[in-house]
């Protein structure tokens, strides 16, 4: 033992060097957002980001899982608007009827899984038994699903009933020992994500049918069948955001979620996961939703560039972050 | 032979009757209309308004016939364009040009063909190719709301500002603010954009209560953001600390001013019914000898308790 470890200590702190890339990056994130303003780091502040990071979150875990088993999903930001559309309608067309309660809220929750999880399949369906492409399918249900929210709200908002809100809101803005639900369910999400991907077979048969289909189907994996779930689960994870999300505003318009699947996405590469699959990390994901968090949050505390520049900004890190772990890899 | 004469006379009134139709029908005007799809509330209430004052005039005009078409991004919208003229053959064109610059060819293509155009809210790239241009009062907006910060806030006290999507019209608004308060001793702690969006205003707001101790106003420059800043302040339990000021009169805020709330003690108006106003002239133009070409600028109008009612639509969905 001891002498495996001194015999090759340079190759040990090389591959450490890789795994903790993305964690290193938050690291420097941090230290250059506490250095520009002191608030950075007041728990409410953190608490902040941390809360705003979870909606992405959670569907960037269940993006890990359909980037790694080789796909893509373009629709969850559509999808999570008409989700919270729907969610928005059933629960005020059932206020005369059960009136404003925990009962109505659970009722809501209900929907917003269901419907995530019926339009997950029907992504699973076209992806993974009729075999279109993924970008294809999730490009025409993003458009679909925007036009519907859309068409929905008349162009307009859709707002949650008044006498709603209220009940409703302690599940943003409240939670246990000063964090709060969104925190909570995300961090939940995330172990649950971060345990299926390393130990169950589940996790190993998505990154087998990433790397290589044919293999996979000789190895009696049963493709069709993990690619479908792929979607499905993202499609669940949609609505368990959604129901994050719409006590915060309490309204959903044709305007709620936009780009949110570019930085799901964007939160994947960085936190490792391989865009073509094959390879999937979890806890990466999350480090990757909480960096694109951090930036935004440290441009608007501290506006030392122009506001014209933060796109810019993002950008650049999103592609430092990925830059310095291709670079580790090649080394390793 | 009288009797004949009498059935000539007829045939002849009839064929001249029936010529007189074929050219009423000759007379009949199509109008384009091109505008952004519904993306957000501003521009919902704007879809709204479109399709309202098309239902009614074409119940008033039987010689009048409308083409809606709304786009996602400019490319869809020139295409649109590019079709009413090809295969719709219209006779004049309503446009809210999606951007200025790349829509500014295509229209000009448009009126080059003798087609009259009527430009609505956003001003093309280059000057004179619309014959009829009918806008909000952006400076008066920034102009408004500044003079209201100023003539409700005292020397020293400090403010925060979103700002909408970078745009020459949310530039216009906010170098008119800026100029409105000047010289006031009124404090702008920093403006950041929220992209007239909710959530990113949500987002901005949060961090400029974490950010700032002291703030007695927010200039949220529009409604749909004044939601989010709302949000983050009784998140920050700071409501009574602040007042919040949107803009463009979105029916749930015109209801909270109307209904005496301290958080938003006014608003100002820029009403999404300008585009009733583009079509409702172009089509007069059309049908009758009043001259309508030149420059309509609606005022913006300052909402507070007393007058809320009247800038409150109940069906709109704005």
């Amino acid at each position: 033992m001891t002498d495996a470890s001194t015999s090759t200590p340079p190759r040990r702190m090389r591959l450490n060097f890789h795994v903790f890339g993305p964690l290193l990056a938050m690291v420097a994130v941090m230290v250059i957002g506490a250095s520009l303003n002191l608030s950075f780091l007041s728990p409410e502040n953190l608490t902040n980001v941390a809360a705003r990071s979870a909606f992405i979150g959670i569907i960037a875990v269940g993006m890990t899982f359909v980037i790694t088993a080789g796909g893509i999903d373009l629709s969850v930001g559509a999808m999570a608007a008409f989700v919270a559309g729907v969610m928005i309608m059933v629960m005020n067309a059932l206020v005369p009827v059960m009136g404003a309660g925990v009962p109505l809220i659970m009722v809501g929750m209900a929907t917003a899984l269901l419907v995530g999880g019926a339009a997950g399949m029907l992504n699973g369906v076209l992806i993974a038994k009729v075999r279109i492409e993924a970008f294809i399918v999730t490009l025409g249900s993003m458009g679909i699903y925007r036009s519907l929210v859309t068409w929905l709200a008349d162009g307009g908002t859709l707002s949650l009933d008044f006498t709603l809100r209220g009940v409703y809101r302690p599940v943003y803005y409240e939670g246990i020992l000063g964090l709060s639900w969104p925190i909570i369910v995300f961090a939940i999400v995330a172990i649950l994500g971060e345990l299926a991907m390393r130990h169950t077979a589940y996790g190993r048969h998505c990154a087998a049918i990433g790397a290589n289909e044919q293999v996979a189907v000789y190895s009696a994996v049963k493709v069709a069948r993990v690619r479908m779930a792929t979607y499905v689960v993202l499609g669940m994870l949609v609505g368990l955001a959604t129901i994050m999300y719409v006590p915060r505003l309490g309204s959903a318009s044709g305007n709620t979620g936009v780009l949110w699947e570019l930085e799901a996405i964007a939160a994947v590469i960085i936190g490792g996961t391989v865009l073509k699959g094959g390879f999937g990390r979890v806890w990466g994901t999350v480090i990757g939703v909480l960096i694109l968090s951090l930036i935004g949050n440290i441009l608007n505390l501290a506006s030392i560039v122009s506001p014209y520049l933060n796109g810019a900004i993002q950008g650049v890190i999103v592609i430092l972050a990925v830059v310095l772990q291709r670079e580790s890899k090649s080394a390793d | 032979m009288n009797r004949r004469d009498i059935f000539k006379g007829a045939a002849l009134v009839a064929g001249l009757a029936g010529a007189t139709v074929a050219q009423a029908q000759d007379e009949t005007f199509t109008i384009g209309v091109a505008i952004p799809s519904a993306t957000h509330g501003f521009m919902g209430g704007l879809n709204f308004h479109a399709r309202d004052t098309i239902e009614r005039l074409e119940a008033t005009y039987d010689n009048i016939e409308f083409v809606l078409a709304t786009a996602g991004d400019a490319a869809k919208m020139v295409n649109d364009i590019e079709d009413m003229v090809a295969t719709r053959g219209i006779d004049a064109l309503v446009v809210l040009p999606f951007e200025s610059e790349p829509l500014t060819s295509p229209v000009q293509a448009v009126a080059e063909q003798g087609i009259w155009v009527t430009v609505v809210d956003r001003g093309l790239s280059v000057e004179g190719i619309e014959d009829l241009y009918v806008a909000g009062d952006n400076p008066g907006f920034g102009r408004m709301a500044g003079e209201y910060f100023v003539e409700n806030l005292e020397d020293g006290d400090n403010i925060v500002v979103l700002r909408g999507i970078p745009t020459t019209l949310d530039n216009e608004r906010v170098e008119a603010f800026s100029a409105a308060i000047e010289g006031s001793g009124i404090n702008v702690l920093d403006m950041q954009h929220g992209n007239w969006n909710r959530d990113d205003a949500f987002t901005v707001m949060q961090d400029f209560l974490s950010r700032f101790d002291d703030i007695d106003a927010v200039w949220a420059s529009d409604d749909d953001m004044a939601i989010g800043v709302l949000a983050a302040i009784e998140q920050a339990e700071r409501e009574d600390e602040m007042w919040v000021m949107g803009g463009a009169g979105m029916k749930e805020i015109i209801g909270r001013i109307r209904d005496g709330d301290p958080q938003l003690p006014a608003n100002v108006s820029y009403p999404p019914a300008q585009i009733s106003t583009a079509i409702e002239l172009t089509a007069l133009g059309l049908v009758s000898d009043t001259p309508v070409s030149g420059r309509f600028i609606i005022g913006s109008q300052l909402i507070t308790p007393e007058n809320a009612e009247q800038f409150y639509f109940e069906d709109s969905p704005f």
